[in-house]
């Protein structure tokens, strides 16, 4: 799960980790008196969106007044901000962070990953900052210091001294660095962080060290412990048919093809998007529907597929191990019933019962064609919707 | 010889009572494995199916002399089930369950350092050695009626796109002489190299098939390794090519990050070890065949 860059820079905060004040705001009226409450001379207007190149692609401003905070923040809600990690669509802008401005004299690079090499996090760093690390890894890799933290005791002294040193901070600012780092792998730890990145970590004219940006991904798997970072959720910065699909227990992912497909398995549904591809199609989706798929799943899987207008065709694979073919056959009849199905469907049933879940698929009266193999299925999908 | 296991070894299930629990270790009795404890902290001293439970690994293990756990627990509690796993020296603990936090791993490899204990998963189906047409030793939750014995060795990734593999050794005329799920995790226990390297000692394997998928690097990895290793023919697959970046294709480890982790990559890793690669799962079986000469 990813959260917001005022959302992560609060819960940074409560580990020790010194970022500017601000104010989150929904409104443009509200910009303007978060800009007078901070009482600055300089203001930074910062888009809220899961998405990175925000200043770039210009959703980021620096404002001098209360007016001009509030007309850049009219300027920028409710519209669609493009970055390069947003997809054309876009992204629209529902929150706008309003910060006090920082002098900044230099901007470094810090991050906790993690690495499933280390098996562990690791802190990456770079005394360059606020811009491409995956550039600067392939140009100049000796620019990046990285540290293995040890799982259970966490970053240790000798660390902290050889990244300060590496990221060009000495005296008070060595000692400033070495905290910051310290309480960010604190938060990671704590929080059962995937990321916790710093990108700009900055040294100010007047001395200071902080984080200009914050980035923070969660492992999912390890949100049931972790209240506090549950409710940073924000379910407009997802898909709305993969927050349709979670409701269920469905790990759907929206891709922008046309085929829809529904299986059984992450590794399976992937092979199939792939064949789908390999015999000239495009999937529209990545669904898993898991080893024990229900009547009602299957339903609500085929009406979430569905809701995705591009959808021309859909492709069913499924491998009954422990569930009976038969038992699947009959979802897929009811949910093709109960959603009045209209766009061509191939069924590729494999498993115990397979023959009894085809006669029933067959004896149905529902459009629908049967495979009996993957490479059957995705020729027979792509050649009803050419 | 068989990997691992064989129809000789002896199980417990740590989560005996628990639904899942339950339900698959009725079905790896039903395929004949010697299931010999069950394990569920204060229902020690019952006795369901037929299977003593205890309370600790400990005690099930003195009192039965398994050598293998399997573990259903739910993920919250499975780190601490894995380390009284180890505690107990077991030397094989498979992990079924789905969902565990990544640093929960992290953890537990860093406490089963030095010891003799190997870890299968977590997030797999499990592992599995068929013996006669109908029975074996199944830790795991794969379909049991697929597979047969014989000569084929299977290492995957992937629950599902295995059991594809399987069955179509199997409707080819062959069988398998181990299955192993090593899961979809990004830390785990046995990757492809330990299992590349089990396979190619075993004199009773004469084929690999192995499935990798998107993300990580252990495909290119396990590739280099094959290259000084393995003289055992290589039949694999790679799942993920149409997998766009940053989006994480169910499995936590599927996920192409920083440009890595591409099944191009992948392929053009395993063509070059000389593994014959195969464009969909739906030609493995057959492709398997045709190099075996069979």
């Amino acid at each position: 799960m990813n959260i917001h860059e005022y959302q992560a820079k609060q819960l940074l905060a409560k580990f020790g980790v010194p970022v500017s004040k601000g104010i989150a705001c929904q409104t443009a009226d509200a910009v303007g008196k978060a800009f007078t409450d901070l009482g600055e001379p300089l203001g930074v207007v910062k888009v809220q969106i899961h998405a990175g190149g925000r200043g770039k692609a210009g959703g980021v401003k620096l404002v001098r007044s209360a007016d001009e905070a509030k007309k850049v923040a009219s300027g920028l809600f409710g519209k669609a901000l493009v970055t390069h990690q947003t997809g054309p669509e876009g992204r629209v802008v529902k929150t706008i962070y309003v910060e006090a401005g920082s002098d900044i004299a230099r901007e470094m690079y810090l991050a906790v990953v993690m690495d499933r090499g280390a098996q562990a996090p690791v802190i990456i760093a770079a005394a360059e900052g606020g811009m491409d690390i995956e550039e600067l890894a392939a140009h100049k890799p000796q620019a990046i210091a990285r540290h293995r933290v040890h799982p259970v005791k966490g970053v240790q002294g000798f660390q902290l001294r050889a990244l300060t040193k590496h990221l060009g901070l000495s005296g008070e600012q060595a000692k400033a660095g070495s905290k910051l780092i310290q309480s960010l792998v604190t938060a990671f730890m704590a929080l059962d962080c995937s990321l916790a990145e710093i990108n700009p970590m900055i040294v100010t004219k007047q001395g200071e060290v902080k984080a200009l940006d914050a980035k923070m991904s969660f492992d999912d798997n390890a949100l049931f412990r972790h209240k506090d970072v549950m409710e940073c959720r924000d379910i407009n910065e997802e898909d709305p048919k993969e927050v349709e699909a979670k409701k269920f227990d469905l790990n759907y992912i929206a891709l922008t093809g046309n085929i829809a497909c529904l299986v059984n398995g992450a590794g399976l549904a992937m092979a199939t998007m792939d064949v789908i591809q390999l015999k000239g199609g495009m999937p529209a989706n990545f669904l898993d529907v898991g080893g024990g798929a229900n009547k009602t799943q299957v339903t609500n899987a085929f009406k979430i597929l569905l809701s995705d207008k591009n959808v021309k065709g859909i492709l069913v694979n499924i491998f009954g191990g422990i569930m009976k073919c038969d038992t699947i056959a009959e979802g897929v009849i009811a949910a093709a019933r109960e959603v009045k199905l209209s766009v061509p469907l191939v069924v590729r049933l494999e498993g115990t019962n397979v023959d009894l879940g085809r006669k029933l698929l067959q004896d149905s009266g529902l459009n629908l064609q049967t495979a009996s193999s993957l490479d059957e299925a995705a020729e027979k999908i792509v050649k009803a919707i050419a | 010889m068989t990997v691992l296991v064989d129809g000789n070894t002896k199980i417990l299930c740590q989560g005996f009572t628990g639904e899942a629990g339950m339900f698959h270790s009725k079905n790896s009795l039903a395929y004949g494995t010697k299931l010999v404890a069950g394990v569920t902290p204060g229902k020690g001293g019952q006795t369901l199916e037929g299977v003593p439970v205890f309370d600790t690994v400990r005690e099930a293990k003195a009192a039965s002399g398994a050598s293998v756990s399997m573990i259903y627990v739910p993920a919250a509690f499975t780190a601490d089930a894995i380390c009284e796993a180890v505690d107990a020296e077991m030397d094989l603990v498979v992990v079924i369950t789905e969902g565990i936090p990544v640093a929960d791993m992290a953890f537990v490899k860093d406490v089963m350092k030095g010891t003799k204990t190997r870890l299968i998963g977590p997030n797999c189906p499990g592992i599995i050695t068929p013996v006669t047409d109908k029975s074996g030793c199944k830790i795991g939750i794969m379909p049991a009626y697929i597979h047969r014995p014989g000569k084929v060795g299977i290492v995957s990734r992937s629950g599902t796109l295995t059991y594809e593999a399987v069955f179509q050794v199997t409707n080819n005329g062959m069988g398998q002489s181990t299955c192993i799920g090593i899961g979809g995790d990004p830390i785990k226990g046995l990757d492809f190299i330990d299992c590349l390297k089990l396979f190619q000692d075993d004199k009773d394997t004469e084929g690999i098939i192995m499935i990798g998928e998107i993300g990580g690097t252990a495909e290119e990895e396990a590739c280099e390794f094959m290259a000084g290793y393995v003289k055992k023919p290589v039949v694999g697959f790679i799942a993920g090519a149409t997998a766009p970046p940053g989006k994480r294709m169910g499995h936590a480890g599927a996920i192409i990050s920083g440009g890595k982790g591409t099944a191009a990559d992948k392929k053009s890793a395993m063509k070059k070890a000389g593994v014959h690669v195969c464009d969909t799962p739906s030609v493995l079986g057959a492709t398997m065949k045709k190099v075996l000469g069979k």
